[in-house]
Formats: C-alpha cells, sequence, structure tokens
C-alpha cells in the first residue's frame, strides 16, 4: 500500500518536474531577458553585470534547479506587459474559473445522472434511443460553437440573460463570488451550461454503460425475485453500484475542466485565469504562459494521484495489479 | 474430335467484391446512422474540394470583393440578393465561398495531422515494442507526460510558440504546417500504445521467431509481419481522431492562434463571426458554426459505428 502511494507520488513528481521543464524552455526561447530589462544606452560591462546577477551565466541545469525553486514556492516573477506579480493575477482571477468550473460540474451531475438510468432502465424506448443518439451530438459540438449559440439565442433573441462578463462579486477574504449576488448568478448561468455540456453526455453515456452492466448481475436478479419493487431496485441497489465511477471519472474530469474553461472564458469573455492566459498568448508574454501552464497542470496532476490513491486503498484489486 | 473447349476457372471475387461480400459492409448498410453521415460527410468533403469550381466568388480575392455587397443577408431574408445565398461578411466576402473554402482548409489540416501522427505513432510504437528497454522506457515517459498535461494547452503553446517565431516570409505557408504538428504533437500517443502492445504480443510468436530464425532484418519483420496485425485498433483510433483534430484545428483558430484570416478555415470564420454577433448580422457566424458541427458529427458517427462494427466482442 505504502509502496504504491511512493510510486503514485514519484510519478505525479516527475510529470511536474517536466511540466516545469516546458516552461522553463518557453523562457529560453522567447529571448533575451537582459535586452528587455535595459535601454538601448546600456554598455556591454552593464549587460553582463545583469547577466550576472540574473544568472543567466549559470549552467543550464543549475538555472533551470533554480526556476523549480522559485516555482514551487509560487514565484513566477512579473508580466512583461505590465510588470506585476505573475501568481498574484492568477491567485485574483482563479475564483471566477473555479466558480465556473465547480457550477458545470454540478449541473452536469444533476441532469446527466438521471438521464443515464433513464437510458439504462428503458433502454428500448423511443426516448432512450434518440437520447443515446443526441448523445453523440452533444460530445461531437464544439464547445465555442455552443457558447456562441447559447448566446444568439438567450442573449441577442431572447435577452433573457447577460452574454459577458461575471455580473456583481462579493469578496469573502481574498476570495470573490459571483454566486451570492442576482447579478452574478445570471452571468454564471449561460457559461455553466455550456461548459458543462459535454461532461451531460459523458456522465450520461457513463451512467449508462455501468447500469446495463450492474443490471445483469446476480444479486439485481435475487432482488427481482424476492419481490423488490422496480423503483427500489433501480435506485437503491443498481444506481449505488454505479456511483463510483461516476465521482472518479468527474474528479478526473475537474482539472480537464479547468484547462478547458479558457475556451468558454473566452467566448463569454468571463474574467478566469483562462481569459488571462489567452490575452498573455496574444502579446507572448512569457511569465503568465508558463505560469499558467503550471498551476493548471498541478491541478490535473494532482487529482489524478489522488483519486488513483484514493482506488487503491477503497479496491484491494488495483494494488496488485500496479506491482 | 470433342471439343475441348477449355473452361475458365470460376471467377476469383476481386478485392472489391469481396468487401461488398463481407461483414463489415453489411454492418454498414443496415445501420442508417452511420450511412446518413457517410453521405454528409462524401458531400461535404467533395464541394470543399471543387469549392474553386462552386464558389461563386474566389474569397481569397480581395479585388473581387465590393463593399456595396457588405453584410448582405440571406436570399430569404429580405435586402439579401443573389449569388449570395446565405448572406455577405462584413467586407462583402460571400459566405457560402467561404465556408467552401474553410472546410477545405480544415479537412486538409484534419488529415494531415492524422497522417503525421500515424506515422510518427506507428514507427515510434513499433519501436518501443520491439526493442523494449530503455528505448521503450524513454518513448512511453514522454508520452505518459504528454497525455498528463491538458490537450488543448499543449497545443495552445505549441501553435502560438512556433509561429512567434517563423521566419516573416515563411508565416503564410508555415502556419498551417505549425498547426498540423501541434496537433500531431499530441495524438501520436494513442497510437503508440496501441501498436506497442500488440507489438509485445506479437513478437514472441511463432511466426516472428520464425522468421528472425531464417535472419529477416528487424525493419522488414516490423514493418510487413508485426504491422499488419495492429491496423484494426488503428484504423478506428485514427478515424476517431480525425474528427478530435478538426476540432482542435477550429478551437485553435477560434482563440486567434490558428489559422489566420486571410486564410480562413471554418474556426476563423466563426471567430471573425463572432465580433458581429450583437450588430445583428447573425448569419456571419451561423452558418459557418452549422457547417463545423454537420462535418465533425458526421465524422464521429462513422467512428463511434467503426469502433462498433469492428468490435469482435460485439459480434
Amino acid at each position: 500500500m505504502l509502496a504504491f502511494i511512493i510510486k503514485r507520488t514519484i510519478n505525479a513528481v516527475f510529470v511536474m518536474l517536466s511540466v516545469t521543464f516546458l516552461a522553463f524552455m518557453i523562457f529560453q526561447f522567447v529571448g533575451d531577458p537582459v535586452r528587455q530589462m535595459l535601454n538601448e544606452q546600456a554598455t556591454q560591462a552593464q549587460r553582463d553585470a545583469l547577466r550576472d546577477k540574473l544568472g543567466l551565466n549559470d549552467p543550464f541545469l543549475v538555472q533551470f534547479g533554480k526556476f523549480v525553486g522559485n516555482a514551487v514556492q509560487g514565484d513566477f516573477g512579473v508580466s512583461f506587459r505590465n510588470q506585476q506579480d505573475v501568481m498574484t493575477m492568477i491567485a485574483d482571477r482563479f475564483p471566477a474559473t473555479f466558480e465556473l468550473v465547480l457550477v458545470a460540474t454540478f449541473i452536469s451531475i444533476v441532469v446527466g445522472m438521471p438521464l443515464g438510468v433513464l437510458t439504462a432502465i428503458r433502454r428500448r424506448s423511443w426516448y432512450a434511443e434518440s437520447l443515446q443518439f443526441v448523445s453523440i451530438i452533444g460530445i461531437s459540438l464544439p464547445s465555442f460553437v455552443v457558447g456562441i449559440g447559447l448566446i444568439l439565442v438567450f442573449s441577442v433573441w431572447l435577452g433573457w440573460f447577460p452574454a459577458f462578463g461575471r455580473g456583481d462579486t462579493v469578496d469573502i477574504g481574498w476570495w470573490s463570488t459571483g454566486l451570492l449576488t442576482s447579478s452574478g448568478r445570471m452571468a454564471l448561468f449561460l457559461p455553466a451550461l455550456s461548459l458543462s455540456l459535454f461532461q451531460i453526455t459523458l456522465v450520461m453515456r457513463l451512467v449508462r454503460a455501468e447500469m446495463l452492466e450492474v443490471l445483469r448481475a446476480d444479486f439485481i436478479k435475487f432482488a427481482r425475485a424476492r419481490g423488490i419493487p422496480a423503483r427500489v431496485v433501480h435506485f437503491r441497489h443498481a444506481l449505488r453500484n454505479t456511483l463510483m465511477p461516476v465521482v472518479t471519472m468527474t474528479a478526473m474530469q475537474f482539472g480537464g475542466l479547468i484547462a478547458f474553461a479558457l475556451v468558454t472564458e473566452t467566448v463569454f469573455q468571463w474574467p478566469g485565469m483562462g481569459l488571462l492566459f489567452i490575452q498573455a498568448v496574444t502579446f507572448v508574454d512569457v511569465p503568465i504562459m508558463a505560469a499558467y501552464l503550471c498551476v493548471v497542470a498541478f491541478i490535473f496532476v494532482f487529482l489524478n494521484a489522488v483519486v488513483d490513491m484514493t482506488y487503491a486503498i477503497i479496491d484491494p484489486r488495483l494494488r496488485g495489479s500496479e506491482q | 474430335m470433342a471439343n475441348l473447349e477449355h473452361r475458365k476457372p470460376a471467377a476469383q471475387p476481386t478485392r472489391l467484391q469481396r468487401f461488398f461480400d463481407g461483414d463489415l459492409w453489411w454492418s454498414f448498410k443496415s445501420h442508417k446512422a452511420a450511412v446518413g453521415a457517410a453521405i454528409v460527410l462524401l458531400v461535404l468533403i467533395v464541394t470543399a474540394f471543387l469549392a474553386p469550381v462552386l464558389s461563386p466568388q474566389n474569397p481569397y480575392d480581395l479585388s473581387s470583393l465590393e463593399l456595396w455587397n457588405a453584410e448582405l443577408p440571406p436570399v430569404w431574408i429580405e435586402g439579401g440578393r443573389m449569388p449570395f445565398l446565405l448572406g455577405t461578411d462584413v467586407q462583402g466576402r460571400d459566405i457560402v465561398s467561404g465556408i467552401l473554402y474553410g472546410t477545405r482548409i480544415s479537412i486538409i489540416i484534419g488529415i494531415a495531422s492524422v497522417a503525421v501522427s500515424l506515422v510518427v505513432g506507428i514507427l515510434f510504437g513499433l519501436i518501443a515494442g520491439y526493442f523494449g528497454g530503455w528505448v521503450d522506457n524513454l518513448l512511453m515517459r514522454i508520452g505518459d507526460v504528454l497525455l498528463s498535461i491538458p490537450i488543448i494547452l499543449v497545443a495552445i503553446l505549441v501553435s502560438s510558440i512556433a509561429q512567434a517565431f517563423l521566419p516573416p516570409h515563411l508565416r503564410e505557408a508555415g502556419v498551417a504546417a505549425v498547426l498540423v504538428l501541434s496537433i500531431a504533437m499530441y495524438s501520436w500517443v494513442q497510437y503508440a500504445r496501441v501498436v506497442r502492445a500488440q507489438t509485445m504480443v506479437e513478437r514472441r510468436k511463432e511466426y516472428v521467431m520464425a522468421s528472425k530464425l531464417v535472419g529477416t532484418p528487424a525493419r522488414r519483420l516490423m514493418l510487413k509481419h508485426i504491422l499488419p496485425n495492429t491496423m484494426t485498433p488503428i484504423f478506428v483510433t485514427a478515424t476517431l481522431n480525425f474528427g478530435l483534430a478538426i476540432l482542435i484545428e477550429a478551437t485553435l483558430s477560434f482563440l486567434g492562434v490558428g489559422m489566420p484570416p486571410n486564410q480562413p478555415s471554418l474556426g476563423t470564420l466563426i471567430r471573425i463571426g463572432n465580433q458581429y454577433l450583437f450588430s445583428g448580422s447573425w448569419w456571419i457566424v451561423l452558418f459557418p458554426s452549422l457547417q463545423l458541427c454537420l462535418l465533425v458529427v458526421a465524422v464521429n458517427m462513422l467512428g463511434d459505428w467503426l469502433r462498433d462494427a469492428l468490435n469482435p466482442k460485439l459480434r
């Protein structure tokens, strides 16, 4: 058990080191910081002094080591564009992205699970088959097209929801939330719906597949034979057994959604980390790009590692296969 | 003398006939969604590649654009007129022509990135599976790291940084190549994993041992003997990845790190149209979006059917 946790942790650390290396390489690619920091009249001696001070004459590995050391402490330097501390900028934008992803995940579970159960227990009915068909379309639709469609219908034509921004926010400590004001909730609705659509179809297909599997099991047949009502069999016995995979997938997808939210944030001009990143990409603002890459990859890798470890604790069969 | 006319032997079925008699064709014919998707896809591909013949206007030729044709609505709405069937954008560019040319770019980039990732993935998979050891370890760890970063991030970073460093005279031609590489960089891992797993199984089998004994070189053994046995899963993955590649390209272009406005793909057209969403000119964004959805849905439906049809467990 302990061996597995250690192994999995080393694996995660290795992946994070590789990602940090990628971020470090972006800096190496994108030119000489000395030229950006000194003006035209600087002498060669001044340049050399600054190069020395910044540690740019150190061996490659030493520079990378310093970069990792700073990154671990959350120090990615200052933005090329407005000289602000990059980590503070990202931390300011984090609540917006987090709330968006959280609500999208919530919607996908609340809508996706009942649909999955329905398509599983009424498998042969016309509505279950058409839902299954629609779900392929749902998986194929590009998320930004869904967003534009929602804006076109609900903001431009019907005028029910705002099309951009976050509405009014309330600060709780350093966390700014839009969930407590009505304009914040209205503004959140369309982006969250558009981000969750793909997730809804994923949850629905997963619950359906798992339900079909469980419904074939002996203990379900036995429960039916004992005359337990179908509703109880389906929801108390069958559905409970599908929860574990759903929770796992949701947790694993959460990190992916945080990254993918950047598309939704661009469509809805949602002031989250993703929008910050896309704007940084336009201006080749390398410190922000590198920091965003590391932060998102960290969330992604961390969640995956935690899920794997939780699984190993709950399900001993997995431990055996890893050794 | 008896007529000893030489009787022809019964005709061997040709490869094509065998295909039409086979399980796969039968499964295809009986699957309505697959047939529909195939027809839609065929129409989209043919019209896209006939774009120079079919479209009323060359959208790249700025001299053919007239500003008094700008922002015309589709013909069935008051103010619209032929030949601008679906209207025009703010520069007076015909929407139909833009869509046809844009679809062609999207399809070409999709095919190219699948092709590149197939070649790289198969090569790396064969090498890793056949030789094992540190080569295997190195290639597969690189793959693991790539798969543990969200795909969209990898593509955006590679594409934006590579574009920033293209020399100006190569920028026009190089953007498409950069996009292909940034998509392929991620998806080769899937092929490599499939091929590697299959290779590790195959290389222990007797026929491989036997041909090793007669001195077949490793390269020939991998390509002629092992590779054909890995093709079925590869084929399914490639179809589904084609849809994914079109989606990623469209997303990158929409975010502004893909195709530039003077060589618009469907994603670029949607990005441009999105700016006029609130000015009432909804047709500029709507029709390219519908075309993109149609394209990706058709590809994915075919892929979905193919996966089931080639899955021996579901037969």
